[in-house]
């Protein structure tokens, strides 16, 4: 045996030693397992259930300033839709203090004249007022409003048996997502968010809980290196949270309903990539901080945070400030969350799938790099 | 055969804008025997240490370990140089078996020396029965002999422990001693670090260091040679020795002068003229004698001690009875679960007492103290402190008591004025009251300097002041000292118990553990506490002689505390 692979033989051992030990004390200590199957459930739960973008029942206020066949039409396709809950007055200041509460969604005004206005075809005749200050919900409103007034003026042409030439045309037609189920495009979100938080807080904590027993510095102090020491706490992490990603797509698929149409191969590589990410950025706080307080504090501000915020999970990215939609490109779940969506919702849709991969794997390597140059086998 | 190990030139540390941890050290460390790395905590020690390892980097000097720049070649260095940090750096989630396996792993044991390697450090450190228990298990002797095997797994050419023996009772710091003797008998060169002085004085070489510089390096029997008839008995001093003891630290030419059992041990300035008992006591009972020399008698010399401390703390008065109970413990028990911490504890402390618990680690020494400090409710008995149920009247009697913790509770980040000003305000003394306290312990302690210091970053001799006068600032007639002087240096330990002498002399009763036997010696009465249970109590005298035999005549207290422990294993095993 040459002395090179008797080094590389050391190096192997030492590695697998390392990997075992840490399976051991992840089967043994509670608070790993806590972190990546309690936690991961609970997230989901929440997220799942108890965050939900549909307006279900919209309360809105109606005001038909001129009472006509045309508008008594009107107020009957709105009630009879079940998206809407309506109440009706005949000026729109009786509704304003509701709106300016909250206590309705929005105001929907026929104003006198509507009915000729809307016998001429010159131009629409309804006016809606949402408040702007929750936007995906007025957004909301708008849209399901607009649907509203496109199939109530083809009504109105089929009864009066013409055709009418509609102003701007609306039809819509969900694709993906035809229920419009916000559990639909949330879970499949939540999921990245729920992956990036488990990946970094593990390797965070477990590095900490090293220096904080002092057991770190006796690993320092046998022959172990730099890159042996990554390894074996990458290698078991991974494993870990890629059972935490199957069990996290198994209760979205089985428990949520969510369908997916794309490959679970391609769903198993995305999320590796995306995990190496999440694991990456743990080992890195890790080395900066050597507490298990301020290295859980450190992740939930730096990792899980700018996922929640930045990724376009909940937040449209392409409605934040320029600044913020550059800083959302070092965010990895960013790409992950619109992977995830995709291969939820749509498929292998490539043209999405590979910029993603790209720009994670382009975060990976910085991570690890970062933390291989950073990591000292010295305690200054 | 001696090769030298480690050199060492002009090698300095600093942190941050600290002072120099390791200032300018020059010296050689030879193979074959022991060399202690002595001195108090915040001397250098275990900076010194990873420096030899490169776990630290130098700011200055040349540092070669086996021949090696610990820095450049880390790896090679770690495969012959093998460490023993304070915490043993064990797994406590993994096996006995486990542990070993994977250090085996990391330091590259090939796979056919294993067995009979593991089989080998089993047996040497009795740990062959517990091989599957888990470490975080095992005692703290346990887990300090498997840190060792752990470290030994590859015979090194170079041992480093760090402070092997801190926190460990006496029977395992004596096994540990003859675990390491075998080791330096089969040519590994060993360093060990201890702020024992005892145990320095055992070592072959000792290297003694104080605020980051080298004092002294050679033979430690050398150092206290020049103390050769420079230390005395005051025999016989009885119950006048704190009397005996404060004469002696006004009388000069003495040095040092410390309570040992019913004598004073004195050491003289160099040149001084041997005192005559009369100077000390009328009594006629009350005689001198010379003693050898301690290593300890030597570095206090070295630290360049004129006189023993003295206390400015006033006493009120000398007239009391000691008889009056004022800390009763009566069937005072502890249970967790099945498990019974504190098995009926009584003993009943009279004023101006000072009463030691002393105990291996986990024998119940802290649960008793804190149902006596009604920071722990008891299971079953009764806790009396300065007449008060401390059950019952738990805040009442809270107040009739001053509390120092172990790491003494100091807020790091409030100057030493705020920590007073808090610590009066906790015990309820407000406007001219609290004033007056401040002032008077400011005075008494000598604080004026530090006052608008942050208490976290004042030398630790005046920490140790200041928490002191925290727990004595509302003048309480009881006073609890948990472990008040591990670590630190011998002429901060003497100034501390110079105070609590002038308190118990104004008729303050103390109740203290800790592991330091010598500090055991100050003690009126101590309680010996194993496995829950007293074991023994009486005068450190009574102790002594209590496990007199011809093979051994003249028991020190630590003879006495491994004697009666292993009394006591035999009963539970008949």
């Amino acid at each position: 045996m040459s002395a090179s692979a008797a080094v590389s033989g050391d190096r192997r051992r030492r590695v697998a030693a390392l990997i075992r030990k840490e399976t051991s004390q992840i089967v043994r200590d509670p608070s790993s397992l806590i972190i990546a199957v309690i936690l991961p459930l609970t997230l989901l739960f929440l997220f799942g259930y108890g965050v939900s973008f549909d307006a279900r029942r919209i309360e809105i206020g109606l005001v038909i300033e001129d009472p006509t066949p045309e508008t008594g039409s009107f107020t009957s396709s709105l009630t009879s839709s079940s998206l809407f809950s309506t109440r009706t007055a005949r000026d729109r200041r009786s509704f304003e203090n509701d709106l300016v509460a909250g206590h309705i969604d929005g105001i929907v005004v026929l104003a006198a004249g509507f009915s000729a206005q809307a016998e001429r075809g010159d131009r629409a005749p309804i006016q809606v007022i949402v408040d702007g200050s929750d936007p995906n919900k007025a957004t909301l409103v708008r849209n399901y409003l607009q649907g509203i007034w496109a199939n109530w003026l083809e009504q109105e042409a089929v009864t009066r048996g013409e055709h009418l030439s509609v102003p701007i045309s609306v039809e819509q037609r969900v694709w993906f997502n035809p229920e419009v189920s916000s559990h639909h495009y949330l879970v499949p979100g939540s999921i990245a968010i729920i992956l990036m938080l488990i990946g970094s807080l593990l390797t965070a904590l477990v590095v900490a809980r090293e220096w904080e027993r002092g057991t770190m510095e006796a690993l320092l102090a046998t022959p172990v290196g730099i890159g042996e020491l990554m390894a074996g706490k990458l290698i078991p992490y991974f494993i870990l949270g890629m059972l935490t990603m199957a069990l996290a797509t198994g209760t979205a698929l089985f428990l949520f309903g969510v369908p997916f149409r794309g490959s679970f191969a391609i769903l198993t590589l995305m999320s590796a990539v995306f995990l190496t990410t999440a694991l990456g950025q743990g080992l890195l706080i890790s080395t900066v901080t050597r507490n298990q307080l301020v290295a859980a504090q450190a992740t939930l501000i730096s990792a899980f945070l700018p996922s929640f915020f930045l990724s376009g999970f909940v937040f449209e990215i392409a409605g934040m400030p320029l600044p913020l939609q550059i800083v959302s490109y070092a965010v990895p779940a960013r790409y992950f969350v619109a992977v995830l969506q995709t291969l939820f919702l749509a498929g292998d849709v490539w043209s999405v799938i590979w910029p993603n991969l790209a720009g994670m794997s382009l975060i990976a390597a910085v991570y690890l790099g970062l933390t291989a140059l950073t990591t000292k086998t010295r305690l200054d | 055969m001696s090769e030298t190990l480690v050199r060492l030139e002009g090698v300095s540390k600093r942190f941050g804008s600290a002072p120099l941890a390791v200032a300018e050290v020059t010296t050689t460390i030879v193979g074959g025997g022991i060399t202690a790395l002595a001195g108090p905590d915040g001397a250098g020690k275990t900076t010194l240490l990873r420096l030899m390892l490169g776990l630290l980097k130098s700011d200055a000097g040349k540092l070669t370990v086996c021949d090696l720049d610990p820095i450049s070649h880390a790896h090679r260095l770690r495969e012959v140089v093998a460490y023993m940090p304070q915490r043993f750096g064990l797994y406590e989630d993994l096996t006995v078996f486990e542990n070993l396996r994977l250090y085996a792993d990391l330091r590259g044991v090939a796979e056919q020396q294993r067995a009979e390697t593991f089989e080998r450090l089993l047996t040497l450190t009795g740990l062959a029965a517990f091989q599957s228990r888990l470490a975080g298990a095992l005692s703290g002797g346990m887990k300090q002999k498997l840190g060792l095997a752990c470290a030994l797994v590859r015979a090194p050419r170079l041992l480093l422990l760090d402070e092997p023996s801190v926190g460990v009772d006496p029977i395992s710091r004596r096994d540990l001693w003859r675990l390491i003797r075998v080791l330096a008998g089969e040519g590994i060169g060993i360093v060990w670090s201890t702020a024992y002085l005892d145990e320095a004085e055992r070592c072959e070489r000792v290297l003694l260091m104080n605020d980051g510089k080298l004092m002294y390096e050679g033979v430690p029997s050398e150092l206290t040679k020049r103390m050769a008839g420079r230390t005395f008995h005051v025999r016989n001093a009885g119950e006048q020795r704190r009397a005996v003891l404060a004469v002696a630290a006004k009388r000069t030419g003495v040095i040092d002068a410390v309570i040992q059992g019913s004598n004073v041990r004195i050491v003289m300035a160099e040149g001084a003229a041997t005192p005559s008992p009369e100077e000390f006591s009328k009594d006629s009972g009350v005689d001198i004698v010379a003693v050898s020399p301690r290593f300890e008698d030597a570095f206090i010399n070295l630290l360049g001690s004129k006189s023993p401390a003295v206390s400015r703390l006033a006493r009120a008065s000398d007239n009391f009875r000691t008889t009056e109970p004022v800390i009763v413990a009566k069937d005072l028990t502890r249970r967790y679960g099945s498990f019974t911490a504190a098995d009926r504890i009584s003993f009943s402390i009279g004023k101006g007492e000072i009463f030691g618990l002393l105990g291996p680690n986990g024998a119940g020494k802290s649960t008793t103290f804190k149902m006596l400090c009604g920071l722990l409710r008891p299971t079953s008995g009764e806790a009396r402190v300065a007449g008060l149920d401390v059950v019952a009247q738990t805040s009442a009697a809270r107040n009739r008591l001053g509390y120092m913790a172990q790491k003494f509770s100091l807020y790091g980040d409030l100057s030493a004025r705020q920590n007073l000003d808090f610590f009066a305000g906790v015990y309820g003394l407000t406007g001219a009251q609290r004033h007056d306290a401040v002032k008077r312990v400011t005075e008494a302690f000598g604080l004026g300097r530090y006052l608008d210091t942050n208490a976290g970053t004042i030398p630790a001799g005046y920490k140790q002041r200041l928490a002191l006068a925290c727990a004595i600032m509302h003048e309480p007639p009881v006073l609890f000292l948990d472990e008040p002087t591990s670590g630190v240096d011998p002429l901060t330990r003497r100034e501390f118990w110079a105070h609590i002498n002038a308190l118990v002399a104004g008729g303050v009763t103390v109740m203290v553990t800790t592991h330091f036997l010598d500090e055991a010696e100050y003690c009126d009465r101590i309680a010996l506490v194993y496995r829950g249970r007293v074991i023994a109590t009486g005068s450190p005298d009574d102790l002594k002689s209590s496990v007199r035999t011809q093979a051994l005549p003249d028991p020190t207290l630590e003879d006495a505390f491994i004697a009666l422990v292993e009394a006591d294993d035999r009963t539970v095993a008949a």
